[in-house]
């Protein structure tokens, strides 16, 4: 077996465990942790299906933001759907036979990789010329948008500069789901674009990144407003009591 | 006077450029050990401070998950950082949202997250030093947890969440805010912020009634700890006294008495504020909510009503039946607790009170949203009544209404700057300067519609603007309560 295929299929193997694993652990971490009081930004809905609807508002169409500040919602938008589009094309290189709807979406890939790096320039000029947004930033802040415009224009670049032999490179891939590993073709790019994927991987589940999982967790967003004892509601499972609160009572 | 300019109002709202620390020397008096042992806290900074911060918020984080999630999913993005009245006001960066929650956030990530525990200057992660707890000490009481920012933010991820905490974090090590707490201890001892006692109380209250009759000629009644009263009133300690909170409670008084609707006060749970909220204490909060559980089950009382109070309205909305519940000994067929514009509303639409819209014609009138009321409640049955129905009451009071701008109002209204444990003198200058955006609001309705006078539902907000109007040339008296229009326009007598 070549060397940079052992290579890369250990690093996959780590990177998609702590992945999973690492989210595993966080989610499990919100989702224990109690919610004591009833906390949603209000207005909000009383139902739980109103709930949902406002749950996915945010999530498929950034609602809050886009109230908030059009210039950060255009960029943070047009990022995330592209990337969004970009990783369901993606399927093809892990699915066989390819699922007809990837099939469909293959031509809109590289439209989803422009509009996915013009929203990270977008983003990052922002936190470079806009005092208030540098001010709040990170080395990390950065760091973390120079490794997904990284990935994006290494990826655009094998499209456009080299051509890499996917069709082994899905032998690669399909091969390390079953444990019969096929070599990786060894093309520079392609081995920069696939360690800085891993990267993005094993640092997912330790970086704010985390919002991800946390917007379902997010109390202001998630909680029905119902916390009053409305006519007809009198009983004890009225009250949202966590177990530590109810610790008190005793 | 103190040694600070008022800033200047603008034409059209500008988002200021970073000025850095510009407010860091804002700190409000620490508490003693007087005023910290009464609520279960150290009297003074304790020896091992550092490690029992730590402590308490490893605690914290695993108590509320608001906490946790809210901590680990701020990216960045910089959408709050022009959403704060108090960085509107100052400029001092520390005050936009973000910026503020990273004090803590730095510190979180330090002790608690393996990238800020190994890799600290790449994330900003920080240990909590002298300097890091002044400036928590000073920067979370720059915050009024109006929950403005929670609005913007697109995980909604709320500072106030997270202002509580640290101030929770800071009483625990000794480090305690004089004014909250002193104000919470009088609660504990006497039974309200003012410390006003029950002979006192009664005394007040006689008074208003001698008031009314004279103004009126008619003997409208203001009862306290009156055994077998179909509704319990608890109402800010401010009305019982304060201008022009004291002619909100005169109105609900009459407002009670043209329905027929027996009611009283309670020398127990004369304080509708919970200022427990505020430090982040649910123990403390939870102390105080009891005395209202107690004051209805002494009483015989049918239905708990609440009074013009901001914070107090999201306690008693949002945590009343959680902290002080269940409520099975009322009446079923109201919610426990209503607001007193909730009852009023409804009076209204039954035609069950007469009111005379012209009594207030000599005043042009808009609405300032609380915060609280705003953010973190409801009133009615569907979302946004708590923007509705006080707008119903005054337009049925006046002729004369206008709205300020829409993004000042409703969810996106401006705290007054007063809130949050902040409305104390020792804080004159933060609350001047973050009212700067309300103020704004303000004078484009007195001079797109003359606007003369504005009125609110809190008590907190109303305090706050009849000092800080001046500043920016308003006159102090232009604040006036809902149920003061109320007061002014109901017909007495008419009803039997």
């Amino acid at each position: 077996m070549p060397f940079w295929t052992i290579v890369y299929a250990l690093l996959f193997y780590t990177a998609t465990a702590l992945l999973v694993g690492g989210l595993a652990y966080k989610i499990r971490q919100y989702a224990k942790t109690p919610a004591p009081l009833k906390i949603p930004t209000t207005p909000a809905p009383v139902t739980r299906q109103g709930v949902v609807l406002r749950m996915f508002r945010e999530v498929a169409f950034f609602e809050s933001l886009f109230r908030s500040n059009k210039w950060i919602w255009i960029f943070g938008y047009l990022f995330h759907f592209g990337m969004f589009l970009v990783l369901a094309r993606h399927l093809r290189y892990f699915t066989n036979p390819v699922w007809t709807w990837v099939d469909l979406i293959q031509p809109f890939g590289l439209y989803a990789a422009f509009a996915m790096a013009a929203g990270l320039a977008g983003l990052w000029a922002r936190r470079v010329l806009v005092d208030r947004v540098r001010y709040i930033s990170a080395l990390s802040d950065h760091l973390m948008l120079a490794l997904l415009m990284a990935i994006a224009l290494t990826g655009l670049a094998m499209d456009y500069i080299t051509h890499t032999d996917i069709v082994a490179l899905k032998a690669f891939f399909l091969g390390l789901m079953v444990f019969n590993w096929q070599p990786l073709p060894e093309d520079p790019l392609l081995l920069v674009h696939l360690g800085l994927v891993a990267t993005l991987m094993i640092i997912f589940p330790i970086s704010k990144l985390l919002h991800a999982p946390g917007v379902f967790f997010s109390q202001t967003r998630n909680q029905v407003d119902n916390p009053r004892a409305e006519p007809g509601q009198r009983a004890h499972d009225s009250r949202h009591i966590a177990p530590w609160a109810a610790e008190l009572e005793k | 006077m103190a040694d600070f300019e008022t800033p200047t109002l603008k034409e059209y709202p500008v988002i200021p450029k970073i000025q850095e620390g510009v407010m860091a020397h804002s700190k409000p008096f620490v508490a003693k050990d007087v005023f910290q042992e009464p609520l279960g806290f150290p009297g003074e900074l304790v020896d091992n401070w550092q490690q029992v911060a730590y402590d308490k918020m490893e605690e914290l984080t695993g108590k509320y998950r608001s906490l946790a999630v809210f901590l680990d999913s701020c990216v960045k993005c910089g959408a709050c950082t022009d959403k704060c009245h108090y960085y509107l006001g100052t400029n001092d960066p520390k005050n936009m949202p973000v910026a503020r929650q990273d004090l803590f956030r730095k510190v979180y990530r330090r002790k608690f997250t393996f990238a800020g525990k190994y890799f600290p200057k790449l994330v900003g992660a920080v240990d909590l030093t002298k300097e890091v707890l002044d400036d928590w000490y000073s920067y979370f009481h720059q915050c009024s947890q109006c929950r403005r920012c929670s609005v913007y933010c697109p995980y909604g991820i709320d500072t106030a969440e997270i202002s509580m905490a640290a101030r929770e974090v800071m009483d625990s090590i000794g480090v305690g805010q004089k004014y909250c707490n002193e104000i919470i201890g009088k609660v504990f001892k006497i039974g309200n912020n003012l410390g006003l006692p029950e002979p006192a109380l009664v005394d007040t209250l006689e008074g208003l009634e001698e008031d009314i009759e004279d103004d009126t000629g008619i003997k409208v009644r203001l009862p306290v700890d009156e055994k077998g009263a179909d509704v319990l009133v608890v109402t800010p300690s401010a009305d019982f006294f304060a201008e022009p909170h004291v002619d909100g409670l005169m109105g609900y008084a009459k407002v009670f008495h043209e329905a027929g609707i027996s009611w009283t006060l309670s020398s127990h749970a004369s304080e509708a504020a919970n200022f427990g909220m505020f430090i982040g204490s649910y123990e403390n909060m939870r102390k105080l909510s009891l005395r209202v559980r107690e004051a209805a089950l002494d009483l015989g009382v049918k239905r708990i009503i609440f009074g013009e109070c901001g914070h107090a309205w999201r306690v008693a909305y949002s945590f009343l039946n959680t902290l002080a519940g269940p409520f099975d000994f009322l009446d079923p067929k109201y919610p426990v607790p209503q607001h007193i514009l909730e009852f009023t509303h409804d009076l209204i639409q039954r035609n069950a009170i007469t009111l005379d819209k012209s009594a207030n014609d000599d005043m042009r009138l808009t609405f300032h949203d609380s915060c609280n009321v705003a953010r973190a409640s409801r009133m009615g049955s569907t979302p946004g009544g708590q923007f509705t129905i006080p707008r119903d009451v005054i337009k049925a009071s006046c002729n004369h209404f206008f709205d300020m701008p829409q993004d000042t109002i409703h969810d996106a209204t401006y705290c007054c700057g007063g809130g949050g444990g902040l409305l104390t003198d020792d804080l004159m200058e933060i609350r001047v300067k973050g009212a700067l955006p309300r103020m704004e609001a303000l004078k484009h309705v007195v001079d797109e519609h003359g606007v003369t006078h504005m009125a609110a539902i809190c008590a907190i907000c109303k305090s706050q603007f009849a000092k800080v109007l001046p500043y920016y040339g308003f006159q102090m008296d232009s604040i006036v309560s809902v149920h003061q229009l109320v007061s002014n326009a109901i017909v007495l007598g008419n009803k039997q």
